[in-house]
């Protein structure tokens, strides 16, 4: 009923071929489109930029990235955290070490880095799998925290150890610093979620992305009919830490500010955004906007839920925030591992068929 | 002998403890694992849950106080009674066995045949959920717990070694006590696993679920057995962790400590168990001991870390692992 694909022909490969096969995605993805660029910023408060969309935004961009790697190659880590890190002290380093230089090259080259990084501690992947993995890549989050805490030259020698970011423009506009207006960091932000979820739609239905799925569904047998495995797991990992590299530059310059390493970058930020791409699907693109969607909101309502309306003291609800997440991942898993995007799917089919669905 | 010598037999010496100490958690991972091919992440909560009922069981303590204050005002906190140590070890593995029935039951049940990855990820969950549930229970304040295991310095040790090297190695009486309850646990786990009815079973489930089925026995049963057993350990672990440095959140991060020990020694093995921990323990200690001063120290965090990866690369399944055969 609303949605169809009956008589949306195709008379040409470029047709066939685009991003969005079906028109009414194609309308919906150019109306959420409109909207983003067109209508939030001139509605955007700080609090709404602070405490939502911006989380959500750079949240986004890491569950994509992890969902690359996770979903698409089947490669579990859990040092998502770590690489952020690596983003966000490679985005001060160049910001300080180059003034003069726009922020959209700091943060693209900080992911660049991050990739090298992630690729270094994909390494491992070639030899061993799953949980082994899993647990090796904690080696990457915990070495590469403490590298940055201990090191001085990374936090420029600073009496506190913190990293704070310096006033930066992009073409005579405030990005970051205290001083950056809501819309500003709002659209710089949405800018690389675009640039990010498009490579990342297409790569994943191109080759590359192919290869990937075959490596997830069983290495072996991909390895015998002609996959690479070597170039698969690799492309993975840099394309995966090229988007949490943005993620964490983004997240340390436009969204925080100042940051202190083991704090903001610690273990519990790998859970997060593995958590993120489990709730929203592993293997959906969709899925990582919905489930950075979920996590990022769902301690706002509890809080509003919580806090303001039962009147309950903030240390309880901080922990039933603990017994809700865990419950909803254990929930996820048992009803629906596929995730959120999942649900979408099986709602698309049925109204699909609506109202005579026999 | 020279001074750096000696300080580096101590710092071997305390190695071993904590190495102990690591393995003490290790084993409770191996357990579950073994048996039932999960690898549980909320190993580490558990021993937090565990030794914050204790502690709450001990000073009678109301469960939930502060959030049945919270909704209906009022302000309960106590029972007003204070149990023995023992009496309250005893109800705190009955809350433990209750537990694993309620996982068995709620969640690992309808995970069955899922990828061991999904698993793990359920267990993680798991962690996050006990640790809440933990905290609105017991209140997240530091609190001590005192079941009358001897601490301090040991000064026997420290006499005895001051007139050999004239120099006093500090040894704490909690690590040899550590030390000697790990070695009773691993006995009384062997033995219960080499020689009783139930823990052949348990061994014929690890081996082989669909045949240990069909020679009768109950699938579910051994399950909830194997996590009373892992939450045993995991009481153990907490009392003895528990005892050292209070009970408190970062009490459940031993899990992460627990990580690198398995990777190194291997899923499936109980003397890997304890061979990672001794290697990680002492490993650790002497590389900050020796390496720390130059490049600033505190690499405890990631030492075991990078020494597992290093290490899987060239033998993939750990030091006593099985091995691991792919087939298509």
């Amino acid at each position: 009923m609303f949605y169809r694909e009956a008589g949306d022909f195709k008379t040409s490969y470029v047709a066939d071929g685009q991003t969005f096969p079906i028109r009414f995605d194609r309308m919906r993805y150019y109306a959420v489109l409109a909207v983003a660029f067109g209508v939030i910023p001139f509605f955007i408060t700080d609090y709404w930029a602070n405490a939502i969309l911006l989380p959500f935004l750079i949240y986004g961009i890491a569950a994509i990235g992890l969902n690359i790697l996770v979903g698409y190659c089947g490669q579990v880590s859990l040092g998502t955290g770590g690489f952020m890190a690596v983003g966000a002290y490679g985005c001060y380093k160049l910001m300080t070490a180059f003034p003069e230089v726009s922020m959209i090259v700091h943060v693209l080259l900080s992911g660049g880095i991050t990739a090298a990084v992630c690729v270094l501690f994909g390494l491992p992947s070639l030899r061993i799998k799953g949980f082994y993995l899993a647990v090796a890549t904690l080696a990457a989050q915990f070495f590469l925290v403490w590298l940055f805490n201990r090191v001085p030259w990374f936090y420029n020698y600073s009496a506190s150890g913190q990293i704070s970011a310096p006033e930066r423009h992009v073409m005579g506009v405030v990005i970051t610093g205290p001083n950056a207006p809501a819309w500003a960091t709002y659209l710089f932000c949405l800018l690389f979620l675009t640039g990010c979820a498009l490579v990342a739609r297409n790569l994943t239905r191109g080759t590359v992305g192919r290869s990937w799925m075959a490596i997830r569904d069983m290495d072996i047998a991909a390895e015998i009919i002609g996959v690479n495995p070597m170039k698969a797991k690799m492309t993975a990992f840099a394309v995966s830490g090229f988007f949490i590299g943005i993620a964490g530059a983004l997240f340390f310059s436009v969204y925080l500010g100042a940051v202190e390493v083991g704090e903001a970058f610690g273990i519990q930020k790998s859970f997060l955004v593995l958590f993120m791409v489990i709730i929203g699907g592993l293997g959906s693109i969709f899925g990582s906007f919905a489930g950075a969607a979920f996590l990022v909101l769902l301690p706002v309502i509890l809080k509003v839920v919580g806090v303001d309306v039962l009147g309950w003291p903030t240390d309880i609800v901080a922990h039933f925030q603990l017994v809700v997440v865990g419950a909803l991942i254990v929930f996820f898993l048992i009803v629906e591992p596929h995730g959120l995007a999942q649900m979408w799917r099986v709602t698309k089919e049925k109204l699909r068929l609506w109202p005579f669905p026999h | 002998m020279s001074e750096q010598l000696v300080f580096a037999m101590e710092v071997t010496l305390n190695g071993l403890m904590a190495g102990v100490l690591y393995a003490l958690v290790a084993l409770g991972f191996v357990l579950i694992y073994k048996a039932s091919g999960i690898f549980n992440y909320a190993q580490g909560v558990m021993a937090l849950f565990a030794a914050m009922t204790l502690v709450g069981i001990m000073n009678g303590q109301v469960p939930f106080a502060h959030l049945i204050n919270a909704i209906f005002g009022g302000h309960i906190t106590h029972f007003g009674w204070n149990l023995p140590g023992f009496a309250a070890i005893c109800l705190t593995v009955g809350v433990m066995v209750l537990l694993a029935w309620l996982v068995q039951v709620l969640v690992m049940r309808h995970l069955v045949g899922q990828e061991p990855i999904i698993l793990f990820m359920a267990t993680i969950g798991l962690a996050y959920f006990l640790e809440g549930v933990a905290d609105l229970m017991w209140g997240s304040e530091l609190k001590t717990l005192d079941v009358g295991l001897p601490q301090g310095i040991n000064l026997w040790i420290d006499e005895t070694t001051f007139q050999i090297f004239d120099y006093g190695f500090f040894i704490d009486n909690l690590d040899l006590v550590a030390t000697v309850i790990a070695v009773l646990l691993v006995a009384g786990l062997v033995i219960f696993s080499q020689y009783t009815k139930q823990g052949r079973a348990m061994r014929a489930v690890a081996d082989d679920h669909q045949a240990a089925l069909s020679v009768g026995i109950s699938l579910n049963f051994i399950w909830v057995l194997v996590w009373s057993l892992a939450g045993f350990v995991a009481l153990v672990a907490g009392i003895v962790w528990g005892t050292k440095s209070g009970v408190q959140f970062s009490l459940s991060l031993i899990a992460l400590k627990a990580l690198p020990v398995l990777m190194l020694g291997g899923f499936t093995s109980i003397p890997g168990a304890i061979v990672g921990g001794l290697i990680i323990g002492v490993g650790e200690k002497l590389f900050e001991f020796l390496i720390g001063p130059m490049v600033g120290g505190a690499t405890e965090n990631w030492f075991a870390y990078v020494l597992a990866l290093l290490f899987l690369v060239f033998r993939p399944q750990g030091l006593f692992g099985e091995k691991i055969i792919e087939r298509v």
